[in-house]
């Protein structure tokens, strides 16, 4: 079965939003839109947005750390937004996994909103229905547009990269090797609610040195001159 | 959570409605007994089917201003193999017609025994709709508390506490309402669904407050760190994303401070516990028709704020990834 998901690289994303404003513009004049706002002039502008990014400092100065943090539904695999919907409104596509809301269905009683513990659901103000994250399903299902397009709009948008789609139930695919390989993890995992997206953490690439390497006796880098007098065997002495 | 007046009313106003159709049932069983003297058909089974109906459409009422497309509400009877708001959606109608059916039954007179239990005991009608609509209320307090009792996520709700606060919050108001009922149409009942409407408070009252004893206690399952998977005991929020507000810090924060709070739980532990109790006391010297009616419209204010407190009080999980707007 296959589960489609993204994958976010917290190594990688810089926080600039493309993703955020990419998400809106596909999203609002798409054939499900419009994503409405509400007094996006004015005061207090509000709106349904099915993409955001947070941005956590960690640790404390001067040992800080910036970490940026792209926030959109996570298409669970075990979705409890879905069986406490009372109209059949929220369902979980058989065939890609990804969780979609029929806005035609939908009776505005938000308790899926309740159910879901990331907070990945909005009511549209004005249309009066639960809106989420369609992993662009009208894009990627597309099969007009060219292979390499099929992709969600965050994830076309990334000018960093840091957004990798694909099937995370196939083993070999781009995804599965980004999680295996580096380290891929789930939001509250405490809950068993299984999210398809993955996260990628931060990663450094340390060298580790030991003192007696940066010291050796016979280092042929040192500046030239007489060997010490013997001090006993040094690690050189017993190790090729 | 953010205490929608809408849902605060609805299960408030439909605790009343079925509280008061079982007190009324229980009055029926009573008199079948012997224990009590029955009482009119008419004049207080009708009535009071009446005015438990009355409560049931005025939560029924109150509810669809919580739904975006109400219109559509019809479709939310489809769901009932997953979902407990479906279920009520359901067994909600089914309990009005029920108590409709018997305050018919009770208003056209059909009382004549349809058959006797050992020759001894007299079914009519109304008592075969009284017991099937009884079941139908204890149904309705169990899906309307499984709504809230079943979301694992918001763990002040996730315990049995919130069934049986449910159940006897109702069913001590109801009794409270039939107290105030019988008082006002002159039925010599206030004793009677008085001292029932103590044992609930009560029973009610050592409930909640083992449940506000439990949530105070309570440690929550997930913490900043699980929620963006970042293992510091120092994360600190500075941008949520946007500036001007969101779906998210509107529905799952109640604004209120630390204070309001507290006072809300003071005054509901007081109306609901204390003033109907003092009230009825004094109604049971005095004999006096208001106080049973006073201590009623006490409690319900009591309920209301009660309800208020048990939104105000639960902490959404997602709360943790809107902690500062900065």
């Amino acid at each position: 079965m296959t589960q489609l998901a993204l994958v976010i690289d917290l190594n990688v994303c810089v926080g600039c939003h493309a993703c955020v404003t990419s998400c809106k513009e596909w999203q609002t004049s798409g054939w499900a839109g419009p994503l409405t706002d509400h007094r996006p002039y004015d005061k207090d502008p509000t709106g349904t947005f099915f993409n955001r990014v947070q941005t956590f400092e960690i640790g404390e100065f001067p040992r800080t750390e910036t970490v940026h943090f792209p926030k959109s539904c996570l298409h669970c695999e075990e979705p409890p937004c879905v069986p406490v919907c009372p109209t059949g409104a929220s369902y979980k596509r058989e065939d890609n996994g990804v969780v979609l809301v029929d806005y035609d269905k939908c009776i505005g009683c938000k308790y899926c909103s309740w159910a879901c513990p990331y907070g990945m659901r909005e009511l549209d103000e004005h249309q009066k229905v639960m809106k989420k994250c369609t992993l662009c399903i009208d894009r990627i299902t597309d099969e007009s547009l060219p292979e390499a397009e099929r992709k969600p709009a965050c994830v076309l948008a990334c000018p960093t990269s840091a957004r990798l789609f694909g099937d995370v139930h196939d083993p070999d695919s781009e995804v599965s090797l980004a999680i295996r390989e580096n380290g891929g993890y789930q939001l509250m995992p405490e809950w068993g609610t299984k999210p398809a997206n993955h996260y990628l953490p931060r990663r450094k690439t340390r060298i580790q040195i030991f003192e007696d390497e940066l010291v050796r006796a016979d280092n042929p880098l040192r500046k030239e001159g007489p060997l010490p007098a013997a001090e006993g065997e040094t690690l050189d002495d017993v190790a090729f | 959570m953010h205490p929608a007046f809408s849902v605060i009313f609805l299960t408030t106003l439909i605790g009343v409605g079925q509280g008061l159709f079982l007190a009324l049932v229980t009055g029926q069983v009573y008199s079948l007994a012997n224990l009590l003297q029955p009482q009119d058909s008419v004049r207080f089974y009708a009535v009071g089917s009446a005015l438990s109906l009355a409560f049931l459409v005025a939560g029924l009422v109150a509810s669809i201003f919580h739904l975006g497309r109400p219109e559509r509400a019809w479709r939310a009877a489809s769901q009932w193999r997953t979902s407990w708001l479906s279920r009520e959606v359901i067994v909600l109608p089914v309990f009005m017609f029920l108590v409709f059916l018997y305050g018919v039954i009770h208003w056209l007179g059909w009382t004549q025994p349809l058959f006797r239990i050992k020759g001894v005991i007299p079914v009519d009608a109304t008592l075969l709709t009284g017991v099937l609509g009884a079941l139908a209320a204890f149904a309705l307090f169990g899906c309307t508390a499984m709504i809230y009792a079943s979301i694992q996520f918001i763990e002040e709700w996730h315990s049995p506490f919130t069934l049986v606060n449910f159940t006897l919050f109702g069913i001590a108001s109801g009794f409270m309402l039939a107290a105030a009922f019988s008082a006002w149409s002159g039925v010599d009942l206030v004793g009677f669904f008085g001292a029932w409407a103590v044992v609930f408070t009560l029973a009610a009252g050592v409930s909640r407050l083992l449940s506000l004893r439990r949530n105070a206690r309570l440690v929550h399952k997930s913490t900043l760190e699980t929620a963006i998977g970042i293992r510091h005991n120092r994360i600190e929020q500075k941008s949520q994303g946007f500036m001007g507000g969101s779906f998210n810090t509107r529905e799952f924060f109640h604004g209120a401070s630390h204070t309001t709070v507290a006072l809300v739980r003071l005054f509901f532990l007081v109306m609901v516990f204390v003033v109907p109790l003092l009230l009825l006391a004094a109604s049971y010297w005095l004999a006096s028709p208001g106080l049973p009616v006073a201590a009623f419209a006490a409690q319900y204010l009591g309920l209301v704020a009660e309800r208020w407190y048990f939104f105000a009080e639960a902490k959404h999980p997602q709360n943790l990834y809107y902690q500062s707007m900065a």
